[in-house]
């Protein structure tokens, strides 16, 4: 049995071997040079005695362009592996009829099921991981450089780095082949495994990591060293106003709160008149900041701090890993009761 | 060879709201090739694919070789089914095929294989997708053979071959059969088809069984009466009224009875497969057709 | 070596047609003590029929006395039906064809002669083995 599965998975394995291998060859070509950037102008501004955050800024804006590319790509794999493996693993065989050929040897439908999957999951896995490796490996000075504006625990980088897009894949793998079986047409499957893994793509950062562990919540007082923004929608509006976070931290609010605790969108200062009607460069005076806190309010923060990075990884790929038993149970199921 | 090749008691299928196959008692001995005709549409996929354990019975038991269908890897090594089309995998070789046989099924009888792809004359390194029709049922009929089952179940498997590719299909399975003495089942919507092949036939018309039995049997046991202008019901009570017809003299029956017919009135002749088989499915057709008076709750 | 052939739609069981070409070939000496029949998968593999059938026809031959079945080697002619009436189809058939012209001469077509033929043949027989 793994005789055949592998016999028709091969072409399907050379295409996405090839193509991991063309991703490897310009990933090793033009990681050393941009490596070697990185460490001599870093190596260069602190010689100066300059400001190499500037540097560093200046150095992520040169590279965002592929970087960001590369992060789309690693999201896309198991996308792609549900989409080109899941889907038509078992729906290409219902709709040539060659199911009733292969469940026809000595061999069970079950067993059959079991070692496509294994095969194809695995191999799921491992390009998943793979891609993401190479990925994580050629972006680490773009990382390091970008990690003010875009650290690990922003949604968009998350998904595309550590253990993550290896779990997805085995996901989005498992949910082409029950979509085939359900649909028993390729196409169809396809289409439902790519509206599944939008879905999923995009449920997942919005609806679930957020709660996979408790956030850490913290009530501050607002000062002008951790004020982010201040600003007034008019010139007759009230203020609205951030704080920046922990560094790294993936926030997920950032909210002003009034003496007694509730929420409120503004605070009732005004730009044109009264204290904080002049600032300077480096923004509103003190005493305009200070009036914010006599006044009662302060600034919750609801947030992810940075070293939270790995425990979130290992629980959502916790969350994908379970999904992924629940549809292959299901496909079993559905193979012995459905299909036929 | 003692557990019958195919038992079933009340066996039947549903689709949805639709019987595809019900009512059904069958007890076919070993060491037959077992015809299975009836009209397109009449459950014979179905009864099949529930032989060979591909579909699961909504009501009834069944039992393949003494044992439910596809029970173990070891009972579907026993039982081979090429199903209707006789599917292969396009993109895999008539070698890949073979080596693909070898590999899931632990009788598998390689020389065997090899022998009839080289006397039918395939080419080992052609892809299964570029043979003809022909070339394909023997393909998938050498694939069953190899496997040496002690059943082999066919789905209609010269349905699409012209009439040269039809005989060429059924001298290897008879050669087959008469070098590996298994028992067959096969299936056909054509009786001329199974004219030959078969010295046990089951006529499934409209979802139910009409008659089955051994052929020899079976045309010993029917006769042709022509007379007359009579009413059926005033035959003999061992005289089983199969199918009549009468003009406006003449009466036609067709009857079973292992019982000699005695009255002068009739002349009495034989029938051969294809008369019995067409009585029993226009008469099968008569009742499907009749509106149905009985009461329903 | 004799090589069978069936019609389908002579109302003649398949084992009955074989019987009787084996008896014919014997009856016209086209097959002679010691021969060797086709083997069954032989004839099921030209002729596509139920091997069954080529058995049982076998057998009936054996059961006459006109074969034997050595084991692993085959079913062997072991009577000849030819011997003593094979003499008497010369002067049988010069009559018959002297039958036929008459038959012609007095304006029957094929179709006719041969209804004809089969007609008194059968009620000969008949009376025969009333």
């Amino acid at each position: 049995m793994i005789w055949l599965a592998w016999r028709q998975f091969r072409l399907p394995a050379a295409v996405a071997a090839g193509l991991l291998a063309a991703l490897a060859a310009a990933l090793a070509v033009t990681g050393p040079g941009i490596a070697d950037a990185w460490t001599s102008g870093r190596a260069a501004c602190a010689a100066r005695g300059g400001d190499c955050a500037t540097f560093a800024q200046e150095f992520f804006a040169d590279h965002r362009g592929g970087y960001l590319t590369l992060v789309v790509l690693v999201l896309a794999v198991p996308g792609l592996i549900g989409l080109f493996w899941g889907a038509p693993l078992v729906a290409r065989e219902l709709e040539a009829g060659t199911h009733r050929l292969v469940w026809n040897q000595s061999v069970t439908r079950t067993r059959w099921l079991a070692v496509k999957l294994a095969l194809v999951g695995a191999a799921a896995m491992a390009a998943a991981g793979l891609a993401s490796l190479a990925v994580g490996w050629w972006s680490r000075p773009v990382d390091a450089a970008g990690a003010a504006d875009l650290p690990r625990m922003d949604p968009v980088l998350f998904d595309a780095r550590g253990l993550v897009p290896v779990a997805f894949a085995a996901f989005a793998c498992a949910l082409g082949v029950v979509a085939g079986m359900v649909a028993r047409r390729t196409l169809a499957a396809m289409a439902v495994t790519l509206a599944g893994f939008a879905l999923v793509q995009l449920a997942m950062p919005l609806l679930v990591r957020p709660h996979l562990l408790p956030p850490v919540v913290e009530t501050v007082t607002v000062t002008r060293e951790n004020l982010a923004s201040f600003y007034a929608e008019g010139p007759d509006s009230p203020v609205r106003l951030d704080v920046k976070g922990p560094s790294g931290a993936w926030i997920l609010a950032n909210e002003t709160v009034d003496a007694a605790g509730r929420v409120v969108p503004t605070v009732p200062l005004y730009l044109t008149s009264g204290p904080c009607s002049e600032g300077d460069a480096g923004g509103p005076t003190a005493e305009c900041v200070g009036r914010v806190g006599e006044l009662g309010f302060r600034q919750r923060l609801t947030y992810h701090p940075a070293e939270r990075f790995w425990p979130l990884q290992w629980a959502e790929a916790g969350v994908y890993a379970a999904l992924t038993a629940g549809l292959a149970g299901f496909a079993f199921w559905w193979l012995r009761r459905r299909v036929s | 060879m003692s557990a019958p090749v195919l038992r079933a008691e009340g066996l039947g299928r549903r689709y949805g709201r639709r019987w595809a196959l019900r009512d059904c008692d069958l007890d076919v001995p070993a060491g037959h090739v077992v015809g299975l005709v009836g009209p397109n549409g009449a459950g014979k996929t179905t009864l099949l694919s529930v032989a060979a354990g591909q579909l699961a019975p909504t009501t009834g038991t069944v039992s393949v070789l003494g044992r439910a269908p596809a029970a173990s890897p070891a009972h579907l090594g026993r039982v081979a089914f090429v199903a209707q089309d006789t599917p292969t995998y396009a993109s895999l070789t008539v070698a890949e095929h073979l080596t693909l046989g070898a590999r899931l099924n632990p009788r598998w009888d390689a020389a065997t294989a090899a022998d009839r792809i080289a006397r039918v004359g395939l080419d080992p390194s052609a892809k299964a997708g570029r043979l003809s029709g022909g070339q394909r049922a023997q393909l998938a009929l050498t694939l069953g053979i190899a496997k040496r089952p002690d059943l082999l179940i066919l789905d209609e498997p010269v349905a699409a071959l012209d009439p040269l590719a039809c005989r060429e299909f059924h001298q290897g399975l008879m050669e087959a059969v008469a070098d590996l003495g298994m028992s067959v089942l096969l299936s056909s919507h054509l009786v001329s088809d199974l004219e030959r092949t078969c010295d046990y036939v089951v006529v499934l018309v409209d979802s139910r069984v009409q008659v089955a039995g051994e052929v020899e049997d079976l045309l010993a046991t029917h006769h042709r009466l022509t007379g007359p202008r009579r009413d059926g019901a005033r035959l003999p009570s061992d005289q089983h009224v199969v199918a009549a017809s009468h003009t406006g003299r003449q009466s036609t029956f067709v009857v079973r009875t292992r019982e000699p017919v005695l009255d002068p009135a009739w002349r009495v002749s034989g029938l051969d497969l294809e008369d019995l088989v067409l009585s029993y499915m226009s008469a099968g057709a008569r009742d499907a057709a009749r509106p149905v008076l009985e009461v329903r709750r | 070596m004799i090589e069978f052939h069936l019609d389908t739609r002579s109302g003649v069981p398949p084992y009955q047609q074989i019987v009787r070409q084996v008896r014919h070939a014997l009856r016209l000496g086209l097959v002679k003590e010691g021969d060797r029949l086709p083997t069954v998968k032989e004839v099921v593999g030209t002729l596509a029929v139920n091997p069954n059938t080529v058995l049982k026809a076998y057998r009936e031959l054996e059961h006459e006395g006109l074969v034997a079945a050595r084991p692993g080697l085959g079913t062997f002619v072991t009577a000849t039906l030819a011997d003593a009436s094979l003499a008497a189809h010369g002067p049988l058939r010069e009559e018959l064809r002297r039958w036929l012209a008459k038959a012609r001469l007095a304006g029957l077509d094929d179709e006719s002669i041969e209804a004809l033929f089969h007609a008194t043949f059968q009620a000969a027989s008949r009376e025969a083995s009333a």
